[in-house]
């Protein structure tokens, strides 16, 4: 019983830095690029634009797709991993 | 064959589609009606999950918006989107495991606390029903421009349409309803866009022809768009704000609301397994954002082909002769979406922006005033006749956005009428309900829903357009946090839960009344609803961010001095928080 609240404290902390990554990203996509650094990013110019308004219109979404597979994809397999996947 | 029989064909064909996935998927027990059985595939999941999600609002309004705003309106486009990471991550795997029906149950048994069950089926059923009437007047909309019939026959007609796959086949035939719906609308969507893209750039991809290059003139599309709107004295379309908290608050209310939404969150119990919930939030994503990536190309290509409609020889010669105007903005004249006034008596159309700063440069030029006026619903329907499309096109819209109404319509009926027959009748008046009465309750919940619905859609309160912030506001500042710290957090107890709720729903209602009526009630504002009377220059559309960070707090401070859940609850945590040992949503 010991090693399964261990092992299952560890999956947790291993969920909820993976969480935390994941959040950052999400946080520097949109909020960052897309919104408050977007004058620091004026100067790389895309199509017409600078590179703040491609993470706005475009970017940032496509960065959310990205995220939310990777984060599947891991915790799929950290469910297995530690053996609390479902049979 | 005329237009109006063309617009018939596609419409009554789509829906007859639809009246026949309801006929083949009939619910047969509660648990179909709830959660379609709980064996939904994912990536279907993902699909019925953007219709569900991608209303008229984001069909007919979002391309609008963005056209008219610029950068600014990309508020839409990062935080109808960034909210499915939140679900992903945050609640959708979670609820999965937890594997109940509706929403507030999960909130009434992590908080042990039948109060905090109701309070949770009010937040629902004020957030729905309020997000539920744009979705009928929007629908009423598409009839009355397309089908030429009054709206509310219309809206009477998609009433029965809804009825028939809604009350017959519960969850199970909203699903596959609702992935018709979604071929539907994204086909609606697309094909139009690719067409303007092509004609404009040359790319048929909108999304990259976004950032091309202006076939005609030679300079990337967003830099031409920006020329000719500066010369009319508009702000730069691709221009930065300056309310840059603002800004980020309103984005951040529409994803945490996004993922508060119970319409939305429910999909995600139809699924077999947990690791399905991850994936299929990830699908439902992809499938919105073929839609999502397409409207900020439709924004700024509409904008362009307006103004280029307007001045054939650029903004720097004379506009167009009214008499020489073409055919849709005739179209739409009749419908008092498009208004023309000429103020300067020359027979010609000017369109500019009447600001002060502006006013010289006017005068200059003999105007006396902004001519047209354009609502800015119509840029997405009108596209096809702005880019002469063929008249199918036009008949695929209008079918397109009637599936995009209708599927959210009919997930947010789900959602009240579960929470009615579910959370209060089976969870707190008859709780030795059978099987059978309770998916009777839930039928005619269903169809009492319904009924309110269309009357709500026909004598809409004249609040249409506030009543969506209201909805993502609520649904920001009272459901999510309290799911959220519900699985987050072991320490958050009842006293803690409800008294956060209840904090964040009544400062984000508040805060909205006092700036836009209270109770919506025209003329009863507190302040002028302009951003130099806003609180830190927080819009009352931003608001719902604060609530919820009011209702973390809350919920946390009040819980640190209050007794800790009790054993059995801290299990349940550790529970969702595992898959292992999930097996389908359970019959209860």
């Amino acid at each position: 019983m010991a090693d399964h609240n261990m092992n299952a404290a560890a999956y947790w902390s291993a969920n909820l830095r993976l969480i935390v990554i994941s959040l950052v990203i999400w946080a520097v996509v949109s909020y960052g690029f897309g919104i408050l650094l977007r004058p620091m990013l004026a100067g790389i110019s895309v199509g017409g634009t600078d590179l703040g308004f491609w993470f706005a219109q475009q970017g940032s979404i496509l960065t959310f797709i990205a995220l939310i597979f990777f984060y599947a994809w891991r915790m799929n397999k950290l469910d297995k991993e530690f053996g609390l996947d479902e049979e | 064959m005329s237009q109006f029989a063309i617009n018939l064909i596609f419409v009554l064909g789509s829906f007859a589609i639809y009246i026949g996935i309801a006929i083949w998927a009939r619910a047969g027990s509660t648990k179909e009606f709830y959660v379609a059985g709980g064996g939904v595939n994912p990536v279907m999941n993902g699909m019925a999950t953007a219709a569900d999600w991608m209303s008229a609002a984001s069909f007919i309004s979002m391309a609008g918006l963005i056209a008219a705003g610029g950068y600014a309106n990309s508020t839409y486009l990062m935080g109808w989107t960034g909210g499915y990471v939140l679900l992903a991550m945050l609640l959708a795997p979670y609820l999965r495991k937890f594997g109940k029906f509706t929403v507030p149950d999960f909130i009434g048994d992590r908080f042990y606390s039948s109060g905090a069950r109701l309070v949770a089926v009010a937040c629902l059923i004020i957030a729905s029903v309020t997000y539920v009437i744009g979705q009928m007047t929007g629908a009423g909309v598409a009839f009355s421009r397309f089908l030429e019939v009054d709206s509310n026959t219309g809206l009477m007609i998609a009433a029965v349409v809804v009825f028939a796959y809604a009350v017959l086949g519960g969850m199970k035939g909203i699903t596959y309803t609702q992935v018709a719906q979604y071929i539907v609308l994204i086909i609606a969507y697309t094909i139009p866009a690719v067409f303007i893209s092509l004609q404009l750039t040359g790319n048929f991809l909108p999304p990259l022809g976004l950032f091309g290059t202006h076939v005609e003139s030679g300079v990337p599309l967003l830099q031409k768009l920006d020329e000719i709107v500066r010369e009319l004295g508009f702000q730069d379309y691709t221009a930065d704000v300056s309310n840059k908290l603002n800004m980020v608050l309103f984005t951040l209310s529409l994803m945490i609301g996004t993922a508060g939404l119970p319409h939305v969150i429910i999909r995600f119990f139809t699924v077999p397994k947990v690791a399905d919930a991850r994936w299929s939030a990830g699908w439902a994503l992809v499938f919105i954002a073929l839609l999502y990536l397409t409207a900020p190309a439709v924004a700024s290509m509409a904008r362009l082909n307006l103004l280029n409609t307007i001045y054939p020889a650029g903004p720097t010669a004379d506009a167009i002769q009214y008499a020489e105007r073409p055919d849709w903005i005739k179209n739409w004249e009749k419908t008092g979406l498009i208004k023309f006034e000429d103020k300067n008596n020359d027979g010609r159309i000017q369109h500019y922006n009447d600001a002060p700063a502006f006013a010289e440069k006017a005068a200059e030029r003999g105007w006396a005033g902004n001519e047209l006026t354009v609502n800015n619903d119509i840029l997405v329907l009108a596209n096809p006749e702005i880019a002469n499309l063929p008249g199918w096109v036009l008949g695929l819209i209008a079918a397109g956005g009637l599936a995009a109404a209708l599927s959210t319509a009919a997930g947010l009926l789900l959602a009240i009428s579960s929470a009615v027959s579910h959370d209060l009748i089976k969870g707190s008046i008859n709780p030795n309900i059978s099987e059978k009465g309770e998916l009777l309750a839930a039928r005619i919940s269903m169809a009492v829903a319904i009924v309110v619905a269309t009357w709500l859609g026909m004598n809409p309160p004249g609040f249409a357009a506030q009543v969506v912030a209201l909805a993502f506001g609520i649904a920001a500042a009272s459901i999510f946090p309290a799911l959220m710290m519900g699985i987050f957090s072991k320490r958050v107890n009842n006293s803690g839960a409800i008294a956060g709720m209840l904090a964040g729903l009544l400062s984000t209602v508040i805060y909205i009344f006092l700036y836009l009526g209270w109770f919506f009630i025209p003329g009863t504002a507190t302040f002028a609803n302009t951003p130099d009377n806003w609180l830190f220059g927080i819009s009352p559309l931003s608001f719902g961010a604060v609530g919820a960070m009011i209702n973390f707090a809350v919920a946390f401070a009040v819980s640190s001095v209050t007794a800790a859940p009790p054993q059995r609850v801290q299990d349940l945590v550790e529970s969702v928080r595992y898959p292992r040992g999930a097996g389908k949503a359970v019959d209860h």
